[in-house]
């Protein structure tokens, strides 16, 4: 890659921060998947796990500056975030044979549905019904928004700098 | 000293509101209703607080009383709404430093 | 089908524009015509759903749900209710016609009126959230819901009051209008916080029912009441509509009415059912009177030197607020003195709430009709325009009608709400009634001035090549006249069938307790 003196925010910041960024993308991808994909069981859930994601973004627009930042496309991150919506949405209707939210996959035996007698457990990932499909959902959502904010208002303000 | 919580409650809720009436600079608003956001999300998380409770969290949790969890659900959501909102207002500030050239809330066309 | 429908209704009719809103960025990919298509049919089928409702709850009891119950009316399952809680009774469902009919024709009248090129399905996006938040506001049955739901709506109207984003004013009347409503539910959510820290609950049934009058709860219903009166307009904190209904597009102008209308409904909500209570009403009562008597007055003056024709309807619009303010106000003065309530009490009430939804109707008209007015021309200043009814001539016969309906000239349905005010708050203290007909006698004036300077004259020469409004603007405006002269000429129908029940059932504080315990 070629080395260039960075005088502006056109290249983002030196070669030090870049490898850095870059490197550190890795497990700030698997803490806030983490977060997301255990927020039945611990402290988290879909919003922080969907926030810690949407750092990536953020690292990714200082490190590599405005002109990498202008091939990020818009509406793919917001069609992304209308899928996580969607998504939401629908595991809340699936209930409605009985109530709006009700959690059908609860005790059930089917995928998220695993029996566990009632009292404090070490805590079993499959079980909870409709909360994990939901929390991902929210993450991707979460994820998809606070990318797009960070993104539009730096673009914005980098818009004409002259 | 239980009522500690309360009392830095009652400041920044104070502090958030004088920052948002008596300043001038756009940002500093800004700032002001995010701490006064704060300060009422600290009084949630302090109202569920029992003598003596662990985090209500079901995993190998101890067997003592545990601290109410509704308000810490309530404060997530408080949280989440805050950040909107923090983010829209933010981005009005933008538009209007673009428009009018300086953040001073007192250079206004809109009036009367 | 339709049982189960109407069993599920309450929950439909909030997650109906929800999800359609939440569907919107994945059709912005086929172009605005699916996207202009998928709006009008969710808002369609949310005023169905809506009317299924109002019929069913308008006759009989407030229909309950809670949300991921095992059955959909199992509240207290222990007890004590758990779970969000959602109860419509006939004030709800009152309110929730009127802001599913005005988002219907909203967005009909914005298919041909918003033109900007790539922000299209930003705009049917925010409108359809304003219509979610509206609805979720006035169905809901617990204080952090109303919180979250105040915000939806707060931030969705910001965005849309900012729309025209090319011009730095809009950006500075959002930015006026997003801190006054987040302070505003700031205060809402301090107050949930103080009802949660005494009784551990934040349903409103369950907190109306063991409210002791302490002095935190004193401060609790302060609190509310300056939030919900500051989301409405009413006058010590009035600074912020003239800015955001003037600078915003003119179909979100007529919406936004109706959203401060929805937070009217909350702060009467309230007031009637959480500190209903017949001891301690007479004070709030007086102190909203008296705040609707600065609000009619001072909307009204402020309104009169105004040459914008949006901010000039913006001030009116405050002053409208505050004959309903004094109309509920009077009623709520009088609830502990039953002979004081039977005579003129509940017919205050009726008039206010009447006058809420003639409210919405002709503001609604007027603000549309100034939206054509600027669609056409391109102006917005009084001075400049002029003679326009020799071209537009359907749009005269509209603000026309607007305007006598705001004056509250017979045959219009101004004048059946006004009449009820009028006698009602004579009987109670005859100065108020004087101050609302001088109010009334200035409105008038004001608008002879607008049409006069807008419509009358002769035909100045830059407006010679105006055309009238497309078809979309004057069906939606069609709609809504015709309603104002059916509602001016068989007021007692009204009255009887969609008044009378919500009044009702917002006095029925034992009604409205019992649909959750």
């Amino acid at each position: 890659m070629k080395r260039k003196t960075d005088k502006s925010m056109d290249d983002g910041m030196s070669i030090i921060v870049k490898v850095a960024a870059y490197v550190l993308a890795v497990p700030i991808t698997i803490l806030g998947l983490y977060i997301i994909l255990h927020g039945h069981l611990t402290p988290g859930g879909g919003f922080p796990g969907g926030a810690v994601i949407a750092t990536l973004t953020v690292l990714f627009l200082v490190a590599a500056g405005k002109e990498k930042a202008k091939a990020l496309k818009k509406d793919m991150i917001s069609f992304a975030g209308g899928v996580g919506l969607v998504m939401f949405a629908f595991f809340g209707f699936i209930g409605t044979g009985t109530t709006f939210f009700y959690n059908i996959l609860a005790n059930s035996g089917s995928l998220f549905g695993m029996r566990i007698p009632f009292g404090v457990n070490p805590g079993y990932m499959w079980t909870a019904g409709v909360i994990p499909p939901m929390n991902m959902a929210v993450g991707l959502e979460v994820a998809a928004s606070l990318s797009l904010i960070a993104l539009v208002m730096f673009l914005y303000t980098m818009e004409d700098e002259r | 000293m239980i009522d500690l919580p309360f009392i830095a409650v009652i400041v920044l809720i104070m502090l958030g509101i004088s920052a948002a009436v008596l300043k001038r600079n756009m940002i500093k608003i800004v700032m002001g209703v995010s701490i006064s956001a704060s300060g009422i999300n600290l009084l949630l998380v302090a109202l569920g607080y029992r003598e003596g409770g662990v985090a209500p969290i079901f995993t190998n949790a101890p067997a003592a009383q545990m601290v109410l969890p509704t308000p810490q659900a309530l404060t997530l959501t408080s949280i989440v709404i805050d950040l909107a909102v923090t983010a829209m207002m933010l981005s009005f500030v933008i538009l209007m430093y673009k428009h009018y050239g300086s953040t001073d809330s007192r250079k206004r066309r809109l009036s009367g | 089908m339709m049982a189960f429908l109407l069993q599920h209704a309450p929950a439909l009719v909030i997650a109906l524009p929800l999800v359609a809103a939440f569907a919107m960025p994945m059709l912005s990919r086929l172009g605005a015509r699916a996207v202009k298509a998928w709006a009008l049919l969710a808002l369609l089928a949310t005023e169905s759903l809506v009317l299924l409702l109002g019929r069913d709850v308008m006759s009989g009891n407030p229909h309950v749900y809670a949300l991921g119950a095992t059955i959909p009316s199992l509240t207290t399952p222990a007890g004590y209710p758990i779970r969000i809680i959602i109860e419509v009774d006939a004030m709800s469902a009152f309110m929730a016609m009127i802001c599913a009919s005005i988002s219907m024709l909203v967005c009909m009248y914005s298919l041909q009126y918003v033109r900007k090129k790539g922000g299209q399905d930003k705009y049917y996006t925010l409108l359809l959230l304003m219509t979610a938040g509206m609805m979720g506001l006035v169905c809901t049955g617990d204080l952090f819901s109303m919180f979250v739901f105040l915000e939806l709506l707060s931030v969705s109207s910001g965005a849309l009051i900012a729309f025209h984003a090319r011009r730095g004013e809009s950006s500075e009347a959002a930015f006026k209008f997003m801190v006054v409503s987040s302070i505003g539910a700031l205060m809402v959510l301090l107050a949930a916080g103080i009802f949660y820290g005494q009784y551990n609950m934040l349903n409103l049934a369950a907190i109306g029912g063991m409210l002791r009058f302490g002095f935190l709860d004193k401060v609790a219903l302060v609190l509310l009441v300056a939030a919900f009166a500051m989301k409405c307009g009413a006058v010590p904190m009035h600074m912020w509509v003239s800015d955001a209904y003037g600078e915003a597009p003119a179909p979100v102008s007529a919406f936004l009415v109706v959203a401060s209308q929805a937070s009217l409904y909350a702060l009467f909500r309230v007031c009637f059912t959480l500190f209903g209570v017949a001891a301690a009403t007479e004070i709030m009562g007086w102190a909203l009177v008296v705040l609707g008597m600065l609000t009619m007055f001072i909307g009204v003056t402020m309104a009169i030197p105004q040459k914008d024709i949006k901010r000039l309807m913006s001030y009116h619009a405050v002053s409208q607020t505050g004959y309903m303010l004094l109309g509920v106000g009077v009623c709520l003065a009088v609830l502990g003195n039953a002979a004081a309530l039977g005579s003129f009490g509940i017919t205050a009430m009726q008039g206010g709430l009447f006058h809420v939804v003639n409210h919405a109707m002709y503001k609604g008209l007027l603000f549309l009709a100034a939206g054509a007015i600027i669609y056409r021309t391109g102006t917005r200043d009084l001075n400049k325009l002029g003679g326009l009814a020799h071209r537009m001539p359907l749009t005269a016969v509209f603000f026309l009608i607007g305007a006598f309906s705001i004056s509250g000239l017979p045959p219009f349905n101004g004048f059946a709400s006004k009449l009820m005010i009028y006698e009602s708050v004579f009987r109670f203290n005859p100065l108020l009634s004087v101050i609302a007909m001088l109010t009334s006698i200035l409105t008038l004036a004001s608008f002879m001035k607008v049409f006069h300077s807008a419509f009358l004259g002769p035909e100045l020469p830059e407006y010679r090549g105006v055309r009238e409004m497309p078809p979309a603007m004057w069906i939606s405006m069609g709609i809504l006249a015709v309603f104002i002269m059916l509602f001016g000429i068989f007021p007692d129908l009204v009255v009887q069938y969609l008044v009378g029940p919500a009044s009702q059932a917002l006095l029925d504080r034992i009604g409205y307790l019992g649909g959750v315990l």
